[in-house]
């Protein structure tokens, strides 16, 4: 789950990081309100899960709480990257003398928190890793005892020269630590960590992604959720219970497992198709979730046929089968289904699925086949 | 012969008095696994189906037993502290196949687990199989032959669907496992692959990647200098959208890294046959033996 800026700074304030003012504002009323007490002279931000966002327009520089207010009225309600900005951060705009980057990620290689910092800041690390590896310092921490000090002062006077100013940025990388652990994030980045013309070391803009996994237990973090933020039908799927990611394609796609669904797209684009979506519905096979999922596929009007491919291991054949009748007294499909079959259960399901009129294959490869040339108008 | 389990692996199974551990525990014994204990504390004293005894700590079973595998069916909120726990009463093989469990709980409890010399199989998987000897974990066993080709996949269904093909054509297996589908993982490619390498009874190895992660990257690598037995790889997720988690945990391309290509190509690079999709999987081996 990835948070908004504004929420990230909170949390960073909260961790005792330097993060200069500045507050979220839902209505062009309250961006002015804000500026003005800002002091006029702000930057206004669309708050969105998208990169790209100044190139987009949704970064605005105002000098005055007027035109802060105009700013805001125009991001707010702007798509970006097909996310409608709700709300707008509104912040004074810093003299900055310098730019770095500080950031924290779970490192799969090394399997430990990586710390990684660069004096080359305000850009996408991936671009500074790419162009100028050099620039850039990793250091894997043992997560046993946390980032030592000296640890974090080395890396600090790879930024700074100035002792202050490296004791400053070593303080806010430990409490970016703590705050990484405490919050449960995957990736926790300040990009830029400005240094101010006086001389001061503050966290300008931050990127907070939490980890799912971490959700159950921190309910505060959890709150933090922005619905609107995230597609519709995926936002429905994951109250079912199911992991849905929309794609760009016509054959829809209801498979068990992830690594089975994201072959089974491939397989899609291989004989000639395109998928529409991923669609796991996971392990447990509850007919209700092969409801659900059939509502969401048939919602998407791109779609132009529907494939299931189940390979019964804890899912039951028999549990989709129903689930599929099930739906199709519910609402109608609109369009063909073609359906793989096999493993635990397997003939019991064919046997519902017979019944109700439905026929089912047992190999991956003629399934997928007969639902491209399904969704293409041709009889397999 | 076989990696990492066969008929000597004395099985204790936690949480075995809950809805998935009763289940599985069940489907282990009647395929014939050495089920020797169970743990769920504060059922200790009571006997699992009769036959198998219930302690209240994995310590506790091991003493009573000789349990020398782990297997974990607790919900994620407890299944690290369940490993910690399996590490401390000196399991040698601990495989967890609970999901859900936070990648930063996974960075404190991989070096106590290596420390204390016990491998890690998960968690996120579906456990091992070696057919005709032995089952931990969920695959199910009356697709599974035995056999002479080893499997290592970081998938559960898709794996299935990879030893369907083998058994349905008259490849069976010496041990399939499944390394799971999380970013921090205990056992991954390089340790399967090696294992497999040095076992008698393994003539040719099928790898099971996706995207996410430079492991099978790395396993290319090692492969290419380290394995002289043939190897045929797959990768899920050619269509996978950059920047999304496609289900796994683990399975997400992060800027222009961990996709389907790019691990493609380095199994190319280091000779290792790769299936375009799972029916492959028996012509190339075919080719390759």
């Amino acid at each position: 789950m990835n948070l908004h800026e504004y929420q990230a700074r909170d949390i960073l304030r909260r961790h005792g990081i330097p993060v200069p003012p500045g507050d979220v504002a839902a209505t062009p009323a309250e961006a002015r309100a804000l500026a003005e007490r800002l002091g006029g002279k702000v930057v206004v931000k669309a708050q969105v899960h998208a990169g790209g966002r100044g190139k987009a327009g949704g970064v605005k520089l105002a000098n005055s709480a007027a035109e802060a207010e105009t700013h805001a009225r125009a991001i707010i309600g702007m798509k970006i990257k097909g996310l409608t900005v709700q709300k707008v951060l509104i912040a004074p705009t810093a003299e900055i003398a310098s730019e770095s980057y500080v950031g924290l990620i779970v490192d799969r290689a090394s399997q430990r928190p990586v710390l990684m910092v660069s004096p080359a800041g305000g850009i996408d690390i991936e671009e500074v890793a790419a162009r100028t590896p050099e620039k850039i310092q990793r250091l894997p921490v043992d997560p046993r005892y946390g980032l030592l000090p000296h640890q974090a002062l080395s890396l600090g006077f790879f930024l700074y020269r100035d002792l202050k100013q490296a004791r400053a940025a070593a303080d806010i990388m430990q409490k970016l630590y703590t705050a990484a652990y405490s919050v449960g994030a995957s990736l926790a980045e300040i990009n830029p960590l400005v240094t101010t013309p006086d001389g001061s070391v503050q966290a300008l803009d931050a990127k907070i992604s939490i980890d799912d996994n971490e959700l159950e237990r921190r309910p505060d973090i959890a709150a933090l959720r922005d619905l609107s933020a995230e597609a519709p039908e995926e936002v429905a799927a994951r109250a079912a219970g199911l992991t849905f990611i929309k794609l760009d394609g016509f054959v829809g796609c209801c498979v068990n497992g992830a690594g089975l669904a994201m072959a089974t797209m491939d397989l899609v684009k291989y004989y000639g198709g395109d998928p529409a979506n991923f669609l796991d519905i996971g392990g447990s096979s509850n007919p209700q979730k092969v409801v659900a999922a059939l509502r969401i596929i048939t919602g998407d009007p791109h779609v132009k046929s529907i494939l299931f491919n189940i390979f019964g291991g804890i899912t039951r054949g028999d549990d989709v089968a129903n689930g599929i009748v099930q739906a199709t007294r519910e609402f109608p499909l609109k369009v063909p289904i073609v359906i793989r079959l096999t493993g635990t259960n397997e003939r019991e399901g064919i046997e519902i699925l017979k019944r109700a009129g439905f026929s089912a294959l047992s190999d991956m490869d003629e399934a997928v086949k007969q639902a491209v040339a399904a969704a293409k108008g041709k009889v397999a | 012969m076989s990696i990492f389990i066969d008929k000597s692996t004395r099985l204790v199974v936690q949480g075995i008095t809950g809805r998935d551990g009763s289940f599985h525990a069940k489907q282990m014994i009647a395929y014939g696994t050495q089920v020797v204990a169970g743990v769920t504390p504060g059922k200790g004293g009571q006997q699992f189906e009769g036959s198998v005894p219930v302690f209240n700590t994995v310590a506790e079973a091991v003493r009573a037993t000789e349990a020398n595998t782990a297997v974990i069916y607790v919900p994620a909120a407890v299944a690290a502290s369940a490993i910690f726990e399996a590490a401390d009463a000196s399991i040698a093989l601990i495989v967890c196949i609970t999901e859900g469990i936070p990648v930063l709980d996974m960075t404190k409890v991989l070096p106590y687990v290596r420390e204390r010399g016990a491998r890690l199989v998960g968690p996120n998987c579906p456990g091992l199989i070696s057919p005709g000897q032995s089952k931990v974990g969920i695959i199910p066993g009356n697709i599974c032959k035995p056999g002479r080709i080893g499997i290592v996949s970081r998938s559960g269904t898709l794996t299935y669907e990879i030893i369907h093909q083998l058994s349905t054509q008259g490849f069976g297996q010496s041990t399939c496992v499944g390394i799971g589908g999380d970013p921090l993982i205990g056992t991954n490619f390089i340790h399967c692959l090696a294992a497999f390498e040095a076992d008698v009874e393994t003539d040719a190895i099928v790898m099971v990647g996706e995207i996410g992660g430079t492991d099978e990257q790395e396993a290319a690598e090692f492969a290419k200098e380290n394995v002289k037995k043939p190897v045929v790889g797959f990768i899920a997720g050619q269509t996978a959208p950059p920047g999304r988690r496609m289900g796994h945990a683990g399975a997400i391309i992060s800027g222009s890294s961990g996709t389907a290509a790019e691990k493609m190509a380095a199994f190319e690079q280091a000779g290792i046959a790769v299936m375009k999709r799972p029916a492959d999987v028996v012509p190339l081996l075919k080719e390759k033996l």
